[in-house]
């Protein structure tokens, strides 16, 4: 056989995409996803309670209500798809984008309004949900996964694990002490990287040379898969074969979901200083959401009136929570030392006392500058 | 002369020092096209192109440890950390590394490269973006740590810090990046690194302190009437300039030290540990420590009740004088 | 009751628990079929096989990374770090996850990880094996810090850690790995952390120290004894939580304190202690507090490092100084 030119080049991994950008499926392979209509509905409901959530963060941390935001906008298929192949005693390992895996989950929106409003009591998981809290140093949350997973492992459970990053984290060193560690002792995890194609202003061709982050895996020995990460279907079937490979014990896998940050990074970033405006509108032609409504009204699944009743429904869940937020008490300063040690030491005790008292002389609050 | 804010201040410094030699850069994430998420190298990348003004990738190891590699090699980095809570990932690279090549090559080689980061409380921010690592760099022989408290001493400090033959970190107190404008020379000079600036003179009390707390400091100094209180603005924690700690000690016999970074093992307990050591005959009253707390600095809502303000200066200031 | 040294307790300490508790376990390099460099593992991988006795890749950030996510699913880890100089790898998962986790949850999760590494130098090692980076964590809230100076504590205290709670950075003097033998029960005990212990009683100067310069300090209390000079000896064996009340006790008694440590001195654990004495025991200070310490330069190599730690003499001379101030 004659070499190969690099214009011949195999693929080095799968590229799944099963509904196109105009929502058109192969029938087989959606028979194959294994889901139920009622399914397609729950995960489109799912996209829209996201970004509805998404639109009112932005909005509140414009009017100075909320802290500092990350959005998803444009992300909502590879959170929702993953998130849907989920079991409950699965551990989830976020970074900080991730509100719609958050929430389907089991964590309330209010609770996600709470942690952007700059209250620890955000990352407070309900007991019950096998969540963990949202990570802000890149990648690191990558060996905690691998190291959960592990655990699971050896502890006999067929729980999984799965860990979300971005494509800016696969230059981290963690990404890759974790992805080894995984590989070395077979950890039933799944390396779920959202490539939103910017780490703040810096493209994916900064991070790495390579063609794709999903060939990354075989480097340590397993397998990796590029997906359409705007289409939820591929996502969704990407993930629960992974999944179902972690649970007999075959491994983990790192999925590379390709889709788009569709805005800013965060509400203190511009994406007009690094990005042409024709990227972002080609991308937004690609729009997970539209994608799955044209497949639904194809189908015969959505009316208007279904989409009139969802919106109103979203918009009315999210203002009870915005609500709810902004009805939260006042803080004890208590919270600051609390949970620092499963006892609190010492000096602890006599700093809190020694900010308590000051407060006192103050009548309760800090003096006013 | 221009006003500018600090983060305009550094900016400045860095095109200057660009200008005047070219091996000079400046790398990390987002300094190049974004010209910064703080645009502390806002036009750079236009000014000196993709080779001096480099976006990395993501990865504060891979930063420090090819600044390192480009050093030795002829160039003088200047490696950006976006928050200095990322330091940590760098920390090997640091203090196993930068702070110890002159030392393990006998002269041979040296590390002339500077790591700025934005430093400290008081901006609302999300977690590992308020912290106050100074402890640990000063704790690091090898290492140099300028922190400047406003934008004239922000820009000689950096040109000072660019000049200087060994590896210095450099931390800026974010919350005064914008906080208020100051004459700031055009052109180049320095402010030398290892010397403190006597902000205030006074006769009762020395206040110690650097970074934000400064303001801080002045605030709580401003509303104190009767009482005469020197200030001291440490600029560089490393190599410390002890003659002026001293020195001022030494005549209120009285010392209040503030910081931000939590009081365990911090530079407030040197400080103390000195002042004790050198000046016990003269002190009027135990050394007063005002410090953040020993917990992990709080989320925005709370953050306010962690960083001291000038009531607590002030509290420590009586303290001090009522012993 | 057999004779340990203080590897041996070591050894014991992890053998004990891990009979207890199924879900102890240890992990890191050459841990198992190797038994560690310093052989604090030995056997273990015959006992209690492959899965708890864990020889991981080359990878200290993967190691503490991975013990925490551990921990969080339920088990004990305690992960040996080869070497003192090569924490740094872990930097950022010890103090922006390890010490933050239960914080970061509201009491959620919690990280019960031992954190194990021979620490200081003495041993003739090269660069980066003979470190005191103790300060480091110290000044990091959220972990524990451990070091104990003698076999029976080196047991005790290695129990008491891994049935701690919270992420226990646990520092092993290694030049007192084989230095001598003591009696180490045989059953399980602990050795409470947080308390000092009086390693020597004395009225006339307070001799503060832990690790490998607690045997220097009561070195140096010896022979001031044949000076009739009485010295008390405080090994701290915890350095945080600190036993605040047996430091300020004994500082107020003698009214003049030394601090012995191989860390450098700027910023090392002994600035704490002096500004917590400065603080609390000022009016019975006698004299200004002494730090005998390592300077503040990289611990150099074999043939210079005895002139870098504390030894006898010097501490000897920072006992003069305060006696005499
Ligand atoms: C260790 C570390 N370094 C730097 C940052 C600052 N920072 C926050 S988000 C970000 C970009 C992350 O990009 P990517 O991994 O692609 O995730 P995305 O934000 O696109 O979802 C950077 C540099 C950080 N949070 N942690
Ligand atoms: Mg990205």
């Amino acid at each position: 056989m004659a070499a190969k030119t690099i214009l011949q080049r195999e693929r080095l991994v799968p590229f799944i995409q099963i509904l196109d950008p105009e929502g058109m499926a192969n029938p087989t392979d959606i028979v194959e996803l294994g889901l139920k209509p009622h399914d397609f509905k729950a995960m489109y409901r799912w996209m829209v309670l996201a970004r509805t959530f998404d639109e009112r963060a932005l909005a509140l941390q414009r009017q100075g209500r909320l802290g500092t935001y990350a959005p998803l906008l444009g992300q909502e298929a590879a959170q929702v798809g993953s998130a849907y192949a989920l079991k409950p005693e699965d551990w989830v390992f976020p970074s900080y984008r991730e509100h719609a895996v958050l929430a389907m989950r089991g964590q309330s929106w209010l609770q996600l309004f709470t942690f952007w409003g700059g209250n620890e009591e955000g990352n407070r998981i309900p007991e019950g949900i096998r969540n963990f809290m949202v990570c802000v140093p890149i990648a690191t949350q990558i060996l905690h996964a691998t190291g959960a997973a592990w655990a699971a492992k050896l502890k006999g459970e067929r729980s999984c694990v799965i860990v979300y990053f971005g494509d800016g984290a696969t230059s981290e060193g963690d990404f890759h002490e974790g992805l080894n560690f995984a590989g070395v002792f077979k950890a039933p995890v799944v390396f779920f990287c959202q490539n939103n194609q910017y780490a703040i202003s810096v493209p994916r061709t900064r991070q790495t040379a390579s063609e794709t982050i999903a060939q990354k895996a075989i480097a340590y020995g397993f397998e990796g898969v590029q997906v359409d990460g705007n289409d939820v279907f591929a996502v969704y079937k990407a993930t629960k074969e992974a999944l179902a490979k972690a649970r007999d014990g075959g491994g983990p896998t790192l999925i590379e979901a390709v889709t788009y940050r569709l805005t800013h990074h965060t509400t203190a970033d511009d994406w007009t200083r690094y990005r042409p405006s024709e990227e972002v509108e080609m991308w937004k032609q690609k729009d997970p959401i539209k994608r799955l409504k044209l497949y639904l009204e194809k189908q015969g699944l959505w009316s208007e009136h279904d989409e009139a009743k969802l919106l109103e429904e979203a918009k009315a869940e999210i203002a009870q929570a915005v609500a709810q937020y902004e009805a939260l008490p006042k803080r004890d300063v208590e919270d600051i030392f609390k949970y620092m040690y499963a006892e609190m030491p010492w000096n602890l005790k006599e700093q809190l006392q020694e900010l308590k008292e000051y407060l006192a002389e103050h009548g309760g609050d800090l003096p006013k500058e | 002369m221009p006003q500018m804010t600090l983060v305009q201040a550094i900016n400045d410094a860095l095109r200057t020092e660009m200008r005047r030699d070219p091996t000079v850069l400046v790398m990390g994430e987002d300094v190049g096209v974004n010209g910064g998420v703080f645009r502390a190298t806002e036009g750079l990348y236009q000014e000196f192109g993709p080779d001096r003004a480099i976006d990395t990738p993501l990865a504060e190891s891979g930063i420090v440890g090819t600044a390192i590699g480009m050093a030795l090699n002829g160039l003088k980095p200047v490696a950006e950390i976006q928050f200095d809570g990322f330091m940590a990932p760098a920390f090997d690279q640091i203090v196993s590394h930068a702070a110890r090549i002159r030392w393990r090559s006998r002269g041979r080689f040296h590390v002339p490269i500077v790591i700025r980061a934005p430093y400290g409380g008081g901006i609302r921010a999300l977690e590992h973006h308020s912290e106050a690592p100074e402890a640990y760099y000063v704790h690091t022989p090898g290492l140099k740590v300028v922190i400047p408290s406003n934008p004239y001493d922000a820009k000689g400090l950096l040109i000072a810090a660019i000049r200087d033959p060994d590896p210095v970190i450099f931390f800026e107190p974010k919350r005064l990046y914008r906080a208020f404008r100051q004459e700031v020379p055009e052109g180049d000079y320095t402010v030398p690194i290892g010397k403190a600036s006597l902000v205030r003179e006074g006769t009762d009390v020395t206040v110690i302190s650097w970074g934000a707390m400064v303001r801080i400091c002045l605030q709580a100094i401003a509303q104190l009437e009767g009482i005469s209180v020197e200030l001291v603005d440490l600029r560089t924690l490393a190599p410390l300039d002890i003659e002026t700690v001293l020195s001022s000690v030494a005549k209120t016999g009285r010392a209040v030290i503030v910081q931000e970074a939590p009081r365990t093992c911090s530079l407030s307990s040197e400080l103390t540990a000195l002042i004790n050591e050198r000046l016990l005959l003269q002190l009027q009253a135990p050394v007063v420590r005002v410090t953040g707390y020993d917990t992990h600095i709080p989320y925005l809502t709370m953050e306010q009740y962690y960083l001291p303000d000038a009531g607590r200066v002030q509290k420590g200031i009586e303290r001090a004088l009522s012993f | 009751m057999p004779q340990l040294n203080l590897v041996q307790a070591i050894n014991d300490a992890l053998r004990t628990e891990m009979r207890r508790d199924p879900t102890v376990l240890v992990m890191g390099e050459d841990v198992g079929v190797n038994g560690g460099v310093f052989r604090a593992t030995e056997n273990l991988y015959k006992e209690f096989g492959p899965d708890r006795s864990i020889d991981t890749p080359l990878s200290e950030a993967g190691i503490v990374g991975t013990a925490i996510g551990m921990a969080l699913n339920g088990l004990k880890p305690v992960a040996e770090i080869q070497f003192d100089g090569f924490m740094a790898p872990a930097f950022d998962q010890i103090v922006s996850h390890a010490a933050r986790i239960r914080w970061r949850s509201r009491g959620r999760f919690h990280v019960p990880i031992v954190i194990r590494a021979p620490y200081g130098g003495g041993i003739r090692g090269p660069e980066l094996h003979s470190e005191s980076p103790e300060a480091h964590y110290a000044h990091t809230p959220g972990l524990k810090v451990v070091i104990p100076s003698n076999p029976y504590d080196a047991k005790g205290l290695l129990i008491a850690a891994i049935r701690d709670p919270d992420p226990v950075i646990f520092f092993e003097p290694k030049r007192l790995y084989r230095a001598f033998r003591a009696e180490v029960p045989e059953e399980d005990y602990i050795v409470p952390i947080g308390k000092a212990r009086i390693a020597r009683e004395g009225s006339e100067v307070t001799l503060i120290a832990w690790g490998a310069m607690t045997p220097v300090a009561l070195g140096a209390a010896e022979k001031m004894a044949a000076q009739n000079v009485s010295v008390e000896v405080i090994d701290l064996r915890t350095i945080v939580p600190l036993d605040i009340e047996t430091v300020i006790e004994s500082a107020k008694k003698t009214g003049r304190v030394v601090i012995v440590h191989e860390a450098p001195r700027t910023c090392g654990f002994g600035s704490e202690l002096a500004a917590l004495v400065n603080d609390r025991a000022f009016e019975h200070l006698k004299a200004p507090i002494v730090r005998v310490t390592g300077p503040d330069t990289v611990i150099p190599q074999a043939r210079l490092e005895d002139y870098y730690l504390p030894d006898i003499g010097r501490c000897l001379k920072g006992i003069e100084k305060a006696l005499n101030y």
